[in-house]
């Protein structure tokens, strides 16, 4: 058993009875790395030196009489577009190889006030661009149910992290999927809030309207506990919104009577692989057996969702990645006479090839005389997918739907063809084009592969999403499985 | 029918700054193609009256006290560049050899 199988809420309850220290829970983290990381391979940097001083220092805390939060001392893994001071931060990208970050994210800032202790940055898509973690430039993190299959993407390392028990709980980010699709394939509990729910100041920005950080993490429980100490309005993000954060743990009743569920048909359709169709439907049962009812509904717009994303997230991206120049910091090409040419052979060797493809869609995008044909049809018909949500919210409480439309590919299958690689996501870009929150949550299992339930809430009711998930949980237990690495 | 063509494709590539190879030319090329094409989907819609969507919350401007406060030191400003001298950064000439 590790201590890892414990709760948030025990493990704190461990340390204030003075049966567990911090060390304790920092050790196991960097045990558990020895043991699992050259299979799993999610780490991009360990911080270990600083996390033992950390440990240290919140152990002799222990002994006083000061405040201890719920979060005190424990072991968090941190997705590599977040800035860390003076932890080196990349994005798995070669441009930012060696960058040392002179600020921390407001996240960061936040979990230092409630005194987790960072373990290390974890593998990603290279600028959170995929979804399979194969676009790193460092590292191919390894899924820890079947090593021959990917963790998702983009944050792969941050779920696959988790599932392993190197962490007890991470952070990662979500601009199409990038949290619920990893936490779907590795089978654990994976959110990504409103958006505006989450400062982004201190998140390597991909597309600015779409991207919001989240937690990963073993159980709802400690999903809400995570959420809870990032949450907030933040004067360093203007988009950060300015709403009551409420308690997530006091959501979680187990109580879903008469709990109005909508099953978009869309969502079981075309594409959707039996499998996960059945899980889905089994799940449902689960939730009808608590007293909860649903009805099918249709999001008629959900299949131009794909393509409206691809057109709107490669734009900002495009926009986004301009400051990598080789200039202030990140890679700089030996090879460049002129200022054009440093700019030009800096990104060329500092981008891997996805990047490039999708600064490439986005300049193509926003470029004189395609303007309105693409990135201005794209935004008119978000407007179109976001009224269909309205629509079904008007009625309903939650939406409920696979994650993702089959369980985690293998490494190599889809890395040839963008096309394919990108309707993975076809599930979960649709509430980030909304900005709406959702969660992923373990619900089955296909050939010893984990599958995803997704529960989509209302802007700004992850407390009901919580409520959901949490019943659903408390009735299965596909989330005490775990990988026989 | 192709939608984009290698010319496009050079010339999106000037627009971001970034140097292709004709081999890689040929690569965006085809997969640019694959992906308009497939974005061409959405001219299914009748958008004509539909207003875009640029932020998904119903915010305003964001207007904060106009104080000065501390920046950045230059010593941490030019920590993570390539290349410096006497406090400044440092990059090729700027005019002349540029075609």
């Amino acid at each position: 058993m590790s201590l890892f199988d414990y709760k948030v809420s025990d493990l704190h309850e461990l340390l204030h009875k003075k049966e567990l220290k911090v060390s304790d829970l920092v050790e196991e983290s960097y045990k558990r790395i020895g043991q699992v990381e050259d299979k799993v391979q999610a780490f991009l940097t360990l911080d270990e030196e600083r996390a033992r001083q950390s440990a240290k220092a919140l152990d002799e805390k222990l002994n006083t009489d000061a405040a201890k939060g719920l979060l005190f001392g424990m072991p968090i893994g941190l997705k590599d577009n977040l800035v860390t001071k003076g932890l080196r931060t990349t994005c798995a990208s070669k441009i930012l190889e060696n960058f040392d970050p002179i600020y921390d994210a407001t996240v960061v800032q936040k979990l230092q006030q409630a005194e987790t202790v960072t373990i290390g940055k974890l593998n990603m898509d290279e600028f959170a661009m995929g979804s399979s973690n194969e676009n790193s430039h460092f590292q191919t993190t390894r899924n820890p149910w079947n090593l021959e299959t990917v963790p998702g993407g983009s944050s792969g390392g941050s779920a696959a992290s988790v599932a392993a028990g190197e962490v007890l709980f991470s952070l990662g980010s979500d601009t199409g999927g990038s949290i619920r699709q990893p936490a779907s394939f590795c089978g654990v509990v994976g959110l990504k809030p409103t958006y505006g729910r989450v400062s982004r100041f201190g998140l390597v920005a991909f597309a600015s309207s779409l991207d919001q950080i989240g937690p990963i993490t073993r159980t709802v429980e400690d999903n809400a506990y995570l959420l809870q100490a990032i949450s907030g309005l933040d004067p360093m993000d203007s988009t950060s919104a300015n709403v009551d954060v409420p308690n997530f743990a006091s959501a979680l009743t187990g109580d879903v009577k008469g709990l109005k569920i909508a099953v978009p048909k869309e969502y079981l359709g075309e594409g959707v692989s039996e499998s996960v169709r059945q899980s889905v439907l089994d799940a449902l049962k689960v939730l009808e057996g608590l007293g909860a009812v649903w009805e099918e509904v249709s999001l008629p717009h959900s299949k131009y969702a794909l393509a409206a994303y691809y057109l709107l997230s490669s734009s900002e991206a495009s926009a986004n990645l301009a400051r990598f120049d080789g200039v202030r910091y990140g890679y700089r090409s030996k090879d460049a006479e002129t200022l054009i040419d440093l700019y030009k052979n800096s990104r060329s060797e500092g981008f891997g090839d996805e990047v490039k493809r999708r600064i490439m869609l986005g300049t193509f995008a926003l470029s004189s005389g395609y303007y309105d044909a693409y990135y201005k049809k794209a935004q008119q018909v978000r407007t179109l997918i976001k009224q269909d949500f309205e629509n079904i919210f008007a009625k309903y409480d939650v939406i409920v739907g696979p994650t993702t439309p089959t369980p985690a590919f293998k490494i190599g299958e889809n890395i040839e063809d963008p096309l394919t690689m990108y309707a993975n996501d076809i599930l979960t870009i649709p509430l980030n084009l909304a900005g709406l929150p959702g969660i992923s949550v373990p619900c089955g299992f296909d050939g010893g592969l984990p599958l995803g339930l997704q529960i989509i809430g209302k802007y700004f009711d992850e407390a009901t999403i919580y409520r959901t998930a949490h019943a659903f949980e408390q009735a299965t237990d596909y989330h005490k499985q775990k990988p026989g690495l | 029918m192709s939608r984009i063509s290698n010319q496009q494709v050079k010339h999106v590539a000037n627009l971001a700054r970034l140097a292709i190879t004709e081999e890689e030319t040929e690569m965006f090329t085809k997969q640019l193609d694959a992906i308009i094409t497939f974005a061409e989907q959405l001219n299914e819609l009748d958008t004509e009256n539909v207003e875009p969507t640029y932020h998904v919350l119903d915010m305003k401007n964001v207007l904060r006290e106009d104080k000065s406060k501390q920046g950045l030191s230059l010593e941490e400003v030019l920590k993570n560049a390539p290349e410096h001298q006497d406090g400044q950064i440092k990059v090729p000439s700027i005019m002349g050899k540029e075609d």
